[in-house]
């Protein structure tokens, strides 16, 4: 479906049409319930150390990968299909310096995805190729480029310096969740859930009675909340603790959250004692965590949801980290299931709309871009909204 | 891109043509379901020759960035099968039946140097990776080779574009290119083992740079060419096939393949790629009248001296030495 005929659909379900050429801008709304995804996009595909020499399988954005390592430890992601008849090389093993193996007829693939060995003749096929998708490791992760490769310029990775910057410490894991990822960033951009979904370790009233500042620019959006003079929960008290052991008393609170589209949000998190100047920058009697986000696309239904929890505070203690990663991780859970179960409510309610309240401002404002970038590849802002069978459970 | 060799058809409207060079047509065509064309990626169009459905394959020389206009170039040979006729005579307004672009060519983003190797109508193919690799500011150069000036399709555009990274040789000129000369320099380059090379010309040049390419060890993946299987040592003329076993003896014209020539006289033939790639449709040679002019890439260089198999959908009987009108014979089996 072209742009302008999934326009003039979905205007025929939304509203009346506006003049003879519409646009994505006339429609008014942007809430599809299950978003596409841009293309032109770096995207995590893994960490660090789940990457070695044999290949393991993963899908980004629709598009199933073989991800491996060459000897020198270049990473590497190839279509997860042999160019012969399509077996998944992630199945293969490593050959050579940066060679992969088909595992069902030894076809023989580089790195840059050329076949370099054929059975049964002395030629190689100048056909034989697999795509090889651009992969650049940064941060602790490794992102590839599903969409035009002329595009893939290193310089628009998503700012995520805390996850290897000597002034921060921490750990994270992947969530593989089976909703559509707009949902992740929707859960992520509004934290007043905390007080219905995480009652028991961050959540508190304070959430939904205080004010929020949301801006935007082209590439960003940053909602800004600060509760000011209010008791800590039961997570912050904690940290407060780790630093200052006889902490007693009020904190402020602060919840700065930056997203970089397509699908990145870091939140600047922390409180520090009340009235000792965090507002205006003075965060030295507090403590100051980054919760590290991105979402990649699996498919329309699924993604992968890497996190990892920052700090800038007891850099020495493991004990710290881990009890930050298994508590957050507990946390995140809550969220996996009611994401997961809200995206079963959507499709099991296909003719129910999405309505909005004062609240989404943030999340309004990635969806409107992420349209903007699904417009200019020329593809719908809607995913397809058929689908026979259920996607398999994103990687853990 | 990935690649995407799925056969989409859709239709094709002339919104231009005009000529480019000595017998090279450009003709751009707005499709009904556009798509943006990739370098590398060439359509297929369907056309009727003599009542009969058949098909072409040309290299996309441009693409809007909506794929809404999709540039083709028409070389039409003194041997034309028919095809480019046709080609050659649509006009604004016509419309014929295309597919979508398909990928089997495709530009690797990310290599530290290439060197594009342009020869006659095979720029075709180059100029969109060309222009591509000048966009993203990649280490490139570009040699286009011609007969003369007037042959050359694109030339004045491409010097314009390209610049100091382009060098021509023309033939007519006295300044051919020496392939050897040009693949020891790339042998030399500091990044020669991280160059890749991607061609497309006439089979002798294509042979030629292969030969050359693995005398100088340079890395064999690293060199990258399509062919159609629609040229060869030799012109292409008649010659005649045998298969005893099932009674077949056929003459194979200039206007068709050994292949599509056997299927007509009633052999059950196997084939696949018809471009002379897979070898699917090897035929046994029992017995040689004259040459064998074999256009293939599947069999090595040894095997296609040694005249026992040949790639009936591209290679050809030939009979380069012998007197006018003298045909080969060829006698075969089939699987």
């Amino acid at each position: 479906m072209t742009l302008l005929e999934n326009a003039a659909a979905k205007q025929s379900i939304r509203s009346r049409p506006v003049g003879n050429t519409p646009t994505i801008k006339n429609l008014g709304s942007t809430t599809d319930k299950v978003l596409n995804f841009p293309l032109n996009a770096w995207y995590v595909a893994a960490w660090d150390y789940e990457i070695t020499r044999n290949p393991i399988a993963r899908t980004i954005a629709g598009r199933p990968l073989a991800i491996y390592r060459t000897e020198d430890g270049k990473a590497v992601a190839l279509a997860d299909a042999c160019w012969h008849r399509l077996a998944p090389l992630s199945m293969g093993k490593p050959v050579g310096r940066d060679g992969i193996q088909c595992p069902y007829h030894g076809i023989v693939y580089n790195s840059a995805g050329r076949c370099i060995s054929m059975p049964a003749q002395e030629t190689i096929n100048p056909s034989a190729t697999v795509p090889s998708f651009p992969i650049v490791e940064r941060y602790r992760y490794a992102w590839v480029w599903i969409g035009d490769a002329t595009l893939a310029d290193p310089a628009k990775i998503p700012d995520m310096h805390q996850l290897d910057d000597p002034e921060w410490v921490g750990d994270g894991l992947t969530i593989g969740v089976n909703c559509n990822y707009q949902l992740v960033l929707d859960n992520l951009m509004d934290l007043t859930h905390e007080e219905f979904v995480h009652s028991s370790s961050i959540g508190q009233d304070e959430l939904s009675e205080s004010d929020f500042v949301v801006t935007h620019d082209d590439t960003t959006v940053t909602v800004t909340r600060w509760m000011l003079n209010i008791d800590a929960p039961p997570f912050w008290r904690k940290n407060m603790r780790d630093k200052f052991p006889d902490f007693e008393g009020k904190v402020d609170r602060w919840q700065i959250i930056t997203f970089e589209a397509p699908s990145t949000i870091c939140i600047d998190v922390g409180v520090a004692k009340a009235g000792t100047g965090a507002p205006e920058g003075d965060r030295s009697q507090g403590v100051n965590g980054f919760v590290m986000n991105t979402i990649s696309p699996q498919n329309d239904r699924s993604c992968h949801y890497f996190w990892a929890f920052m700090r800038n505070y007891r850099l020495e203690s493991q004990l710290i980290t881990t009890q930050l990663r298994d508590g957050v991780s507990k946390v995140f859970k809550e969220d996996e299931d009611m994401l997961e179960a809200q995206q079963a409510a959507i499709d099991a309610n296909p003719d129910y709309e999405f309505y909005s309240l004062n609240i989404d401002g943030g999340g309004m404002w990635v969806r409107r871009l992420i349209e903007r970038m699904l417009e200019a590849e020329g593809r719908p802002a809607s995913a397809q909204p058929e689908h026979a069978h259920r996607a398999p459970k994103a990687a853990r | 891109m990935a690649a995407h060799n799925q056969e989409v058809w859709q239709r094709g409207r002339v919104i231009e043509a005009d000529y480019v060079a000595t017998d090279i047509k450009r003709i751009v065509f707005e499709p009904t379901l556009p798509v943006k064309a990739a370098p590398g990626t060439h359509l297929t169009v369907a056309i009727e020759i003599d009542g009969a459905i058949d098909t072409r394959s040309y290299s996309i020389v441009a693409s809007s960035d909506d794929g809404t206009r999709l540039t083709l170039s028409v070389f039409k040979t003194r041997n034309t099968r028919g095809g480019a006729i046709l080609m050659h005579n649509l006009k604004v307004g016509d419309s014929i039946a295309m597919t979508q672009p398909m990928q089997n060519f495709p530009l690797r983003i990310g290599a530290e140097r290439y060197v594009l190797v342009a020869g006659g109508v095979g720029v075709t193919a180059m100029v969109n990776m060309a222009r591509v690799l000048r966009e993203i500011g990649a280490n490139y150069e570009l040699v286009y080779v011609g007969r003369n000036r007037e042959a050359m399709a694109y030339l004045d555009d491409l010097t314009a574009l390209h610049g100091n990274r382009m060098r021509v040789f023309v033939d007519d000129e006295g300044n051919s290119l020496n392939v050897d000369k040009l693949l020891g320099s790339i042998a030399e380059h500091p990044f020669a083992t991280e160059t890749e090379l991607y061609m497309c010309g006439p089979i002798r040049l294509m042979d030629g740079i292969r030969r050359s390419w693995a005398s100088h060890g340079l890395n064999p993946p690293n060199l990258r060419f399509e062919t159609f299987g629609n040229s060869g040592w030799f012109e292409p003329e008649d010659f005649i096939v045998r298969i005893p076993r099932l009674g077949i003896e056929t003459t194979v014209g200039v206007g068709s393949s050994m292949l599509e020539a056997l299927e007509s006289a009633g052999a059950d033939m196997m084939f696949d790629c018809r471009k002379g790639e897979c070898g699917l449709c090897e035929v046994r040679i029992i017995d040689l009248e004259g040459e064998i002019d074999h256009r293939d890439v599947f069999f090595s260089e040894q095997q296609q001296r040694d005249n026992t198999k040949m790639c009936c959908c591209v290679s050809r009987g030939a009979n380069p030495n012998a007197a006018n009108g003298t045909r080969t014979v060829i006698t075969l089996d089939v699987s």
